[in-house]
């Protein structure tokens, strides 16, 4: 018996009698992140990093969340259990299951790159590393984030000088508040859509430091919006709630910008391949270190990412799941009591 | 080449007209002239030729990369763009971006060497290639490989440039753009010789711009009396010009291309179309019959008449120059598909040629002893054309025969029979009307036949290209024979943005193998399947090739139960395809 199973209700310990980011309703679910593709409603009880307690609270309202921090041991029916960070968005962990001298790690989502605010990706040796490989294909490989930032700043002020509004489309949990220190750095005011602003709060009460933002309302002043540095969930393009800021530019960040024919698909006036996932060199470099003896690749570039791991000596299995893909879009239901 | 570089990631990102213009006027304010040259040839569709084709580029990335070629592929299929896979797979050169504004190389540098190494060995050529992605960036690369395999689509209109230009030398647009249309070579030309004041004096291949129509929307009676216009059969050919002018012949196509090369069919015409003159028209592919005339070949000027062609309306025999009103013979063309095979080929074979020989029917006369007919009102110009084809003895010069009709109902009712004319319904002209440039409402309007359909079921889906990179969004569709699936098309467009991104979804939940970059998809997704015409074909397993085929909607009503068979494609190819 495996000491991890892949089900059609997500992956599953049958000694331990719990499940990873299951994305149906179970009795007992270990999360890893708070992002709505792996942290799903409905289960009796959830285990998850203690950053990511009032994420679930904000998103999946009140339940039963036991907390543990990073590297802390639990144990769930004799199953050793532990977090470890992934470095994908804030309270984002690898869960760490071993039992009689068996390794098992279930990786999320994670970048190797330390964004400053997500922590520093931890590698972790186990015998089978559970990955993600969202943008597992070689042409997906990452500037460093300070170059990125530069970027966005520099067409920050450009846009400013010409008397126009920079609105930056980013994932409301963790892209969103990964951009703070970068924009603070241009601009004393930064503005943000409702969605942004419920997890940032959350986040805020919880006594995570970030730097102020604006909830934009009916009441925000008429010249807080011209020239206007905003941050929005993707979803908010195109609505009626853009028209406030013009005249205004929008820049998409995220990792799929780093093709071209993406970004003019979006229509966006510019794109920052900005991401929270790894990118190429990452996701080797991450799997490498893990000393894996079997790679499960769950959602991305499945098949050639696992083709790949084969044919350079690592052993790998493709794993069908039902995770998303938070750099694309995130879900409107999510937004829809915040889009006024 | 950065500066290149960076104008192209420009016009790439931005979608406003006039951000695109300021960087256009920007780049050709400042650029070296021998580049700007270039960008306005780049820019027009005048490319280099080849140095090295995509399989060698390819090769050469992935020895550089050492991945393993079906990687490649798979990058590619991923990104939707050789050039751009390419420059992303390519290790990050951290000195060329930082340390050399001094000695780097200008566009025509790179443009010059390509032109250099094409008759070279390839050891030279990969060498070339090589040193230069190394000196290269990232956004270098891509504008470099993009030379090389010459596609830059990048939204930047001939209108857009012309601007562009004026703006930034200060003379008239129309001026520019009557200059940089036509032939003149980019290795040759400097930049005043193409924009400057003496720019110009002797282009006498210079085409005009066509007139085009847009659709009728409303019901024709809205166009008011019958007697004012003049209905032709609208063609499904290639819009071409035929000028002659001091003893040449030029033949252009819509696209602005000079394709006198591509029809020897037409180059007898040079003795007999007087100088100074410039025929509007369609470029159609004719029945095999008379052998089209070649210069000194046998049967030049002569119309053997028509033992095999077909012959429609009352069966009158063939008489390709003189066909004016209705009634009278005319040598139907054969589908687009006949001509299509000839567009691509650099040389036309002899089969071709006797197969499916090229016509010309003439809609419009724009030029006439050297002087510009195009203010003239319709019925003049339509009057002298008569006039001249009745002279003039052609194997490939057909007369657009007119429609006659005396009430709309009437119109409407010989519509119907578009399809066994091998046309695509009407061209609506009033006989008053000036020959205006581009896209013109009012006067003149296409009154198209709405298009065959069939519902079938998609089968494979692969990856777009361009704005649809990394989505699937080209599919394969299948009809049923017995308890089999057959595929029978290919279509790419006529979903929406959203509607593109359910089936992608559907495609990657649902894929079951992959062939490559195509995967089979569980047979449940139906749609409806427009297309403008069917011909028998024996390269494709159903047997049919359709034109222009494309999903007019996706039938979520509908099961796989129920789509068409492949009896119901073939009696279509019967009724439409012949």
């Amino acid at each position: 018996m495996s000491l991890i199973e892949f089900t059609d209700r997500g992956l599953y310990c049958r000694r331990g009698d719990f499940y990873i980011d299951p994305w149906r309703p179970v009795d007992k679910a270990i999360l890893t992140h708070g992002h709505s593709d792996h942290a799903r409603w409905g289960s009796k009880a959830y285990l998850c990093q203690t950053d990511t307690k009032p994420i679930l609270e904000v998103r999946l309202g009140p339940g039963i969340y036991q907390t543990a921090g990073y590297g802390e041991h639990t144990f769930i029916n004799g199953v050793q259990v532990s977090f470890h960070p992934a470095g994908h968005i804030i309270g984002s962990a690898q869960v760490r299951v071993e039992y009689g001298g068996e390794v098992w790690v279930v990786s999320g989502d994670y970048k190797v790159e330390n964004d400053g605010l997500s922590g520093q990706f931890e590698s972790v040796k186990c015998h089978s590393f559970v990955s993600e490989c969202t943008f597992g294909l070689p042409v997906y490989q990452w500037k460093p984030q300070a170059q990125i930032f530069a970027d966005i700043q520099h067409w920050v002020l450009k846009n400013k000088a010409a008397g126009k509004s920079s609105i930056l489309f980013a994932y409301s949990l963790g892209k969103a508040q990964r951009l703070l220190p970068c924009l603070t750095e241009v601009t004393d005011r930064i503005l943000v859509h409702g969605a942004v602003y419920n997890v940032h709060m959350a986040l805020a009460n919880a006594g995570i430091a970030l730097p102020e933002v604006h909830r934009v309302t009916p009441d925000t002043p008429k010249e807080w919006l011209k020239g206007a540095v905003v941050i929005a969930p993707s979803s908010a393009e195109g609505t009626p709630w853009m028209k406030r800021f013009s005249p205004y530019v929008v820049g998409v960040c995220s990792g799929w910008m780093n093709i071209r024919g993406a970004m003019r698909r979006r229509n966006a006036d510019a794109g920052f391949p900005l991401s929270d996932h790894a990118d190429w060199p990452g996701l080797l470099s991450a799997i490498k270190s893990t000393e894996a003896e079997c790679v499960y690749v769950t959602h991305g570039f499945t098949a050639a990412f696992g083709r790949y791991l084969n044919e350079i000596g690592i052993h790998s299995k493709e794993v069908k799941t039902e995770y998303g893909d938070d750099e694309a879009a995130e879900k409107s239901t999510e937004l829809a009591d915040t889009i006024a | 080449m950065r500066s290149f570089a960076e104008l192209v990631a420009t016009l790439g990102t931005t979608t406003k007209t006039n951000e695109k213009l300021d960087a256009l006027v920007r780049y050709f304010s400042v650029a070296d002239d021998r580049d700007k040259v270039w960008v306005i040839a780049i820019f027009s569709g005048r490319r280099p030729r080849r140095a090295v084709n995509t399989t060698q580029l390819a090769t050469y990335c992935v020895e550089v990369t050492r991945l393993p070629f079906w990687m490649f592929d798979e990058c590619w299929h991923t990104v939707g763009d050789l050039g751009e896979t390419i420059a992303l797979l390519l290790p990050e050169n951290e000195t060329a971006q930082a340390e050399r504004p001094e000695d780097e190389r200008p566009l025509y540098y790179y443009i010059e060497q390509l032109k250099k190494i094409e008759k070279e060995e390839e050891s030279v050529r990969k060498q070339f290639i090589l040193e230069s992605w190394a000196e290269m960036n990232r956004s270098e690369r891509f504008v470099f490989n993009k030379l090389i395999t010459g596609s830059f689509r990048i939204g930047v209109s001939q209108k857009l440039m012309v601007n562009a230009l004026a703006k930034a030398t200060g003379a008239e647009a129309s001026v520019i753009a009557h200059r940089i249309s036509g032939n003149w070579d980019p290795t040759t030309i400097s930049f005043d010789e193409l924009t400057g004041e003496e720019a110009h004096a002797t282009d006498i291949s210079k085409p005009y711009p066509f007139y085009l129509a847009y659709a009728l929307e409303d019901a024709p009676a809205s166009l008011g009396l019958p007697e004012e216009w003049q209905v032709e059969w609208k063609w499904d050919g290639i819009r071409g010009l035929i000028i002659k002018r001091q003893g040449e012949l030029f033949v252009w196509s819509r696209g602005e291309e000079l394709m006198t090369e591509k029809f020897p069919e037409y180059h007898s015409l040079q003795y007999i179309l007087p100088d100074g003159i410039a025929l509007d028209g369609e470029i159609i592919s004719l029945p095999a019959g008379p052998s089209p005339a070649l210069p000194g070949g046998e049967g030049a000027g002569k119309n053997p008449g028509g033992s095999n062609s077909e012959i429609l309306n009352n069966g009158v025999s063939n008489s390709p120059s003189t066909g004016g009103g209705r009634g009278e013979a005319f040598r139907k063309p054969l589908p687009f598909s006949a001509l299509q095979t000839r567009i691509g080929r650099k040389n036309v074979t002899k089969k071709q040629l006797q197969e499916a020989p090229a016509g010309f029917i003439v809609y419009d006369l724009l030029e006439y002893e050297g002087a510009d007919w195009r203010t003239r009102p319709l019925q003049e110009r339509r009057a002298k054309l008569e006039a001249l084809l009745s002279q003039w003895e052609h194997p490939a010069l057909i007369l657009s025969p007119i429609v006659t009709f005396t009430e709309w109902e009437e119109l409407a009712a010989l519509r119907e029979q578009s399809r066994e004319m091998a046309s695509e319904g009407f061209m609506l002209k009033r006989k008053s009307s000036t020959y205006q440039v581009g896209r013109k409402r009012g006067d003149w309007w296409k009154w198209k036949i709405d298009p065959l359909t069939i519902d079938a079921v998609m089968i494979y889906a692969q990856k777009g290209a361009g704005r649809r990179s990394g989505l699937y969004t080209d599919y394969t569709f299948a009809v049923r024979d017995g308890d089999k699936l057959v595929p029978f098309t290919k279509a790419y467009s006529g979903l929406t943005d959203k509607e593109f991104a359910q089936v992608d979804a559907f495609v990657k939940r649902n894929s079951i193998e992959k062939f490559g970059p195509v995967r089979t998809v569980k047979p449940e997704l139906v749609f409806e399947i427009a297309f403008e015409g069917i011909a028998a074909s024996s390269r494709h397993k159903s047997g049919v090739a359709l034109r222009f085929p494309r999903m007019l909607r996706w039938r979520q009503d509908k099961k796989v139960e129920e789509i068409n068979t492949l009896e119901d494609l073939k009696q279509l190819l019967e009724v439409y395809g012949k």
